[in-house]
């Protein structure tokens, strides 16, 4: 297939502009705690970009799908073991590779999306989190037969400059993440992301109108797959800095899931949106427990009282905005627009009579 | 060769009992699909739920058995009452996946309420029946089966013939079949749509509270329940989503096939497949058979 390269407007350049000053100039000269870098900023990143695999296939192509901690895992694993065993693919070749391994499992796990839907693909797709979390476990060799259960991730080296402390880590994740979130925006904004609409929002009328399901849904659950096993590869690497199936458990896949679906279904920014708020939550939270009620709350009440709140949102959203907080921040935007544009209409049409 | 049948026997009945635990959660799910054309994915936590409520009212106020039971059946009345009051009416003509989300949300909502409630560690259930095996059928047939598995079997299959009875013969019955086609022709001929999403929400809390039972006295009521029912999901697809004997029979299936595989395959693997087996095989069933074993066809208008 062609790739579609868009022609971008200028709002689209002025907002690329300012994220990439915000990212790359501001934050690192205000920000020199590392507990932002290797708490929040660097894991915020990376699952942002698993989110972004998410809703390529859930929120662009409709398919119910809840195994993104399956592919993050087989993407981590994968990267561990190519630069383990083939050192001279280096630490982005390696990423690439890991990432298409992911998408052959992405392949595999999604064939059933061309039968099913709804919540019979997302048992289909739980067999892959289960799958591929116990196929890790169960072999020695992807584990390198380390006997700990955990192992330690190897230091970051590119074109022989070791990338360890954590504002370099930060830019590891920020430059694969900004690549592959404009990469995903191209997609989405082209044909291919058409056609991954048209699927969504009738996939009979779409083959009628001569696109390929088979073609276009493996595709979504491939590209879906190498997403998150760029992210968990990320993820393992600059986050965790250390590698164990159970971190990638079904729980992950919720978390993912849920900063989809709160994010808004169908919008890149929203991944970005809802991984920031599912992950800035529970230190909120943690920071009232401390602060306010100091420490009389049980931190595992606090972590309850989280989950309730997460779950309590869904059902608000669903109800009141199904499209999530991407189109709420987009309805408030319009908001004001009117306003603005109103109030300046008054002025103007006053002015005239006057 | 009569010792290895008599071990395949007993794999294998131990499975199919086991897999009747499995039966239990799905019928809850089963329950709600027919009454109202809703997944709830929040069975799980239902189950996790009202499980955890009945031991906390037991160990932590020192109310009795019996009591205990009739408190946690009421609460999970009142869970029923304000999930029909908060989440599905305002959902009442949203789309299936959407109604879908909401339940995951709702799920999320209870393992969170329960365990800020009652906290998180794993607490032990004991209904004065044992998970051993029992005397008398290990020293006449020589299967070694457990009590407890043969209680959970029996308490489905109670519940199977009475939600059958309720379903076929009752007026109850008529209307719940009624809404379950067709809500709007339902609630047109003045059938109570509040009242019958009400029974059938509050049913499925108890058929959680007893399969809550059964799972907890087998494995402690711990958060582990909420995963362990997850494996009702392949049931639900073998046996078909709208059919309650389809929720018995593909927990049969699944319970004796993982056994099976377990013990059979699972040695050249390194063991514990059955973590992903039903899955699997659920997959397989979806291919040649959508709508599982006794599952209406689905049909889809365009």
């Amino acid at each position: 297939m062609k790739p579609v390269f868009m022609t971008y407007t200028k709002k689209d350049l002025i907002n690329l502009a300012v994220c990439m000053v915000l990212s790359v100039l501001v934050i690192p000269t205000f920000i020199t705690t590392e507990y932002w870098y290797t708490s929040i900023l660097i894991p915020w990143l990376c699952l942002a970009l698993a989110t972004i695999g998410q809703q390529i296939v859930m929120g662009y192509t409709g398919q119910l799908a809840l195994g993104a901690a399956g592919f993050m895992a087989a993407g981590a694993f994968a990267m561990f073991n190519l630069i383990l065993r083939v050192p001279d693919l280096g630490f982005v070749g390696s990423l690439i590779v890991s990432g298409l391994i992911a998408a052959a499992f992405g392949i595999l796990f999604g064939l059933p999306s061309l039968k099913v839907r709804g919540i019979y693909l997302m048992v289909a797709t739980l067999a892959s989190q289960f799958f591929i979390i116990w196929m890790i476990d169960k072999f020695g060799w992807f584990k390198n037969y380390d006997s700990s259960g955990i192992i330690t991730a190897q230091d970051i080296v590119i074109l022989g400059k070791p990338f360890t402390t954590p504002l370099a880590m930060y830019f590891v994740c920020l430059a694969v993440t900004t690549v592959l979130t404009l990469l995903a925006m191209n997609m989405a904004r082209g044909s291919t992301g058409r056609n991954w609409m048209a699927v969504r929002d009738m996939d009979i009328a779409a083959e009628s109108m001569g696109v390929s399901l088979l073609r276009t849904k493996v595709q979504a659950f491939a590209i879906s797959a190498f997403y998150c096993g760029v992210a968990g590869a990320l993820f393992a690497f600059c986050y965790l800095k250390s590698l164990e199936p159970v971190a990638f458990d079904i729980k992950l896949s919720f978390k993912i899931l849920f900063m989809c679906i709160l994010g808004g279904l169908g919008t890149i920014n929203g991944a970005f949106i809802g991984a920031a708020f599912i992950l800035l939550f529970p230190v909120l939270l943690n920071a009232i427990g401390n602060n306010v009620f100091h420490g009389a709350i049980d931190a595992t009440i606090i972590s309850s009282i989280e989950q309730v709140i997460f779950g309590g949102l869904m059902i608000i959203f669903m109800i009141y905005e199904p499209l999530g907080m991407a189109k709420l921040w987009e309805n408030i935007k319009q908001k004001w627009k009117t306003k603005i544009s109103s109030s300046t209409n008054l002025k103007s049409s006053l002015g005239k009579k006057t | 060769m009569v010792e290895e049948l008599l071990f395949f026997m007993e794999v294998l009945v131990g499975g199919l009992l086991a897999g009747t635990m499995y039966s239990l959660v799905a019928l809850g799910f089963v329950l709600i699909f027919k009454a109202s054309a809703t997944f709830n994915f929040s069975q799980g936590a239902m189950v996790f739920f009202s499980v955890l409520a009945f031991v906390g009212f037991m160990q932590d106020f020192n109310i009795p058995f019996v009591l205990a039971f009739i408190l946690a059946a009421l609460l999970m009345v009142v869970v029923g009452l304000c999930t029909e009051r908060f989440v599905l009416r305002p959902l009442m003509n949203a789309s299936e996946d959407t109604v879908l989300m909401a339940t995951i949300g709702l799920g999320y909502v209870l393992e969170g309420l329960a365990q800020a409630a009652w906290g998180v560690e794993v607490r032990r259930l004991d209904l004065g029946i044992g998970d051993f095996p029992v005397p008398w059928i290990a020293d006449n047939l020589k299967l070694f089966i457990s009590a407890l598995d043969i209680t959970a079997g029996l308490v489905a299959a109670i519940m199977i013939i009475g939600l059958f009875l309720l379903f076929k013969y009752t007026k109850i019955g008529l209307g719940l079949r009624a809404v379950a086609d067709d809500a709007g022709a339902a609630s047109s001929i003045g059938i109570p749509l509040k009242h019958i999403m009400l029974l059938v929400w509050s049913a499925a809390g108890v058929v959680a509270l007893v399969a809550g039972c059964m799972w907890g006295a087998r494995a402690g009521v711990q958060f582990a329940l909420v995963d362990l029912a997850l494996k009702a999901l392949p049931v639900l697809i073998i046996g078909g989503f709208s059919s309650i004997p389809g929720a018995i029979i593909g927990g049969l299936i699944i319970g004796a096939v993982e056994k099976v595989l377990e013990v059979y395959i699972g040695p050249f693997f390194g063991g514990a497949i059955e973590g992903w087996a039903p899955y699997v095989l659920a997959i397989f069933f979806l291919l040649y058979r959508p709508e599982g074993l006794f599952g209406e066809k689905i049909i889809r208008r365009v």
